[in-house]
């Protein structure tokens, strides 16, 4: 059977170039970064090089980027630990109601703790109004986290706006940028950021590896404690491999930004024509243009969005509903709620992630089978096109 | 995450479908929970279900559980139809996760809701047809 990824919003292949970087770390160079022997020493230059290419990508400074596990990590460390360490100032904090819930739960953790949080709304493109973030912020409002890209949807936040907004109020600005690296062009310095998660395994590096970018002077209180590694800010033996993969992966991803991209938006236009061309009552969901080429979530009216994903399966077509992380959940994803979808039609959203191998011909296949799959589907729909909200 | 059944029931359900000349139609859940089931039902003089089909909006297992709950109340009385339960249906399906078994808890109450709906026609006839008589 024919089989087509397109959930690379969910994670990725590892490219060849980010596993060769990989693979002699696993028995040739396997030494420990932080002991002092030359086994260490070796391994210690593959983390600095890693880091170095990862600063470049950002136009930060080398010693601005601290490893972790993820970029789940990266967002519970930024928001806990920014908030831990300014809590002198404050204990509250505003972030946005479409967030991945790396920052939710961290920000319903720290309201555990006594911090208020404010979530602030967004339009029905999935973006954050400014006048309303200038309208939240206090006194003892220490942190701003708004994600650049978003995860369901793909809507492109008006980042640097945001930051110098934060920034003009003396507040500190983190952005989850998990799905904006090798999409939208980071520059740190130029958009003000102070904070910034990133993870690997988007972009063709290996999971279980990410990092925070941190700026200098911005203080943070360590999430795991056990060691003097990452500048005595992160506890644990760093992962050397993956390290290795995940900066190769970065340096790669924005190296081939321009190119990757335009080849998505032919990609992206193609499977959009043909969809509205072929499929009817289907709704789009996110901005019209200020969003990623990788993503596109469509819903399909009077059909449920797992069953689409299960019969697209049974053809080889790997889509999402909502995120993976959430496929779990009954209710309809926070994100299209948020943006004031219904929720008959949140119910019935697909995610497309496309990546870059993809051809025409894959979404050929894809489009056949999702007409045929949304056809079995609404013959059975107790829902009629009449009584369609 | 799905047992073969499941999968099986969800991929070519063998009840899916309206029915001309149900005199039993029930409709349950809601869109935000993410499940609509509505199922039909046809009983002859002697209530019997003589056939059962469905529809619904909603993920594998909720569609799997519709088209199970059809099975099991075809050829039965209507008072037999009234004792299916979500475990009956459960239990045909097998393993399935536990945030999906409210999917048969919803299927026994489409098919409840189909008998009541059934009961409802049948006195409103009763009552027309003693006017009727009157």
């Amino acid at each position: 059977m024919r089989k087509v990824y397109l959930d690379n919003a969910a994670t990725t292949y590892v490219s060849s170039e980010a596993l060769a970087e990989m693979l002699p770390c696993f028995n040739t160079i396997y030494g420990n970064a932080n002991s002092l022997h030359e086994f260490g020493r070796e391994a210690s230059n593959i983390v600095d090089r890693a880091r170095d290419r990862i600063a470049n990508a950002i136009n930060a400074k080398s010693n601005e980027i601290y490893f972790t596990s993820g970029g789940t990590e990266a967002d519970n460390w930024a928001i806990k630990g920014i908030a831990h360490a300014y809590a002198n100032k404050g204990k509250h904090i505003i972030t946005s109601a479409i967030e991945h819930h790396a920052v939710l739960d961290s920000c319903k953790q720290l309201e555990k703790e006594g911090y208020e949080v404010t979530y602030l709304p967004v339009d029905k493109y999935g973006l954050v109004n400014l006048a309303d973030l200038i309208h939240a912020i206090k006194k003892t409002t220490t942190l701003v986290s708004i994600m650049a890209v978003n995860n369901e949807v793909g809507t492109i936040q008006n980042l640097k706006a945001i930051a110098k907004t934060a920034h003009e109020y003396g507040v500190i600005f983190h952005t989850d940028a998990v799905q904006a690296i090798g999409a939208v062009h980071i520059n740190v310095k130029d958009m003000e950021i102070d904070a910034m998660s990133m993870s690997s395994h988007k972009i063709y590096g290996p999971k279980g590896v990410g990092c925070l970018y941190l700026k200098n002077g911005i203080r943070i209180e360590p999430l795991i404690a056990g060691g003097a590694q990452e500048r005595a800010k992160r506890g644990g033996t760093v992962n050397v491999p993956a390290v290795a993969g995940f900066g190769k992966a970065v340096e790669i991803a924005v190296r081939d930004l321009g190119m990757n991209q335009q080849k998505l938006k032919a990609i992206r236009t193609y499977f959009l024509d043909q969809v509205t061309e072929k499929i009817p009552y289907i709704q789009i969901n996110g901005h019209p243009h200020q969003k990623i080429n990788g993503i596109v979530n469509i819903s399909f009216e009077m059909i449920e969005g797992e069953s689409i994903l299960m019969l697209l399966d049974l053809s080889g077509v790997a889509v999402s509903t909502a995120s993976a992380c959430t496929s779990n959940a009954l209710e309809p994803s926070h994100v299209l709620r948020a943006m004031n979808v219904p929720d008959e039609i949140a119910q019935g959203a697909i995610r497309f992630s496309f990546g870059k191998n993809i051809t025409r011909s894959d979404i050929d296949y894809v489009v056949e089978v999702l007409q045929k799959s949304v056809e079995q589907l609404r013959s059975i729909s107790p829902i009629t096109k009449a009584g369609r909200k | 995450m799905y047992s073969k059944e499941i999968i099986e029931r969800f991929k070519n359900p063998r009840n899916a479908g309206g029915l001309k000349g149900a005199n039993g139609v029930g409709k349950v859940g809601n869109a935000s929970c993410g499940d609509i089931m509505k199922v039909y039902l046809r009983i002859d003089e002697n209530e019997i279900v003589k056939d059962a089909r469905f529809k619904t909006f909603g993920c594998c297992a909720a569609i799997a559980s519709t088209d199970v709950a059809c099975d099991l109340v075809k050829g039965k009385t209507v008072e037999e139809a009234l004792k299916v339960t979500n475990k009956q249906v459960y239990d045909i399906l097998g393993e399935m996760p536990a945030h999906k078994i409210h999917c048969s808890v919803l299927a026994e109450e489409a098919i409840h809701a189909a008998v009541e709906d059934y009961y409802k026609k049948k006195e409103k006839e009763s009552k027309k047809a003693a006017k009727q008589d009157k």
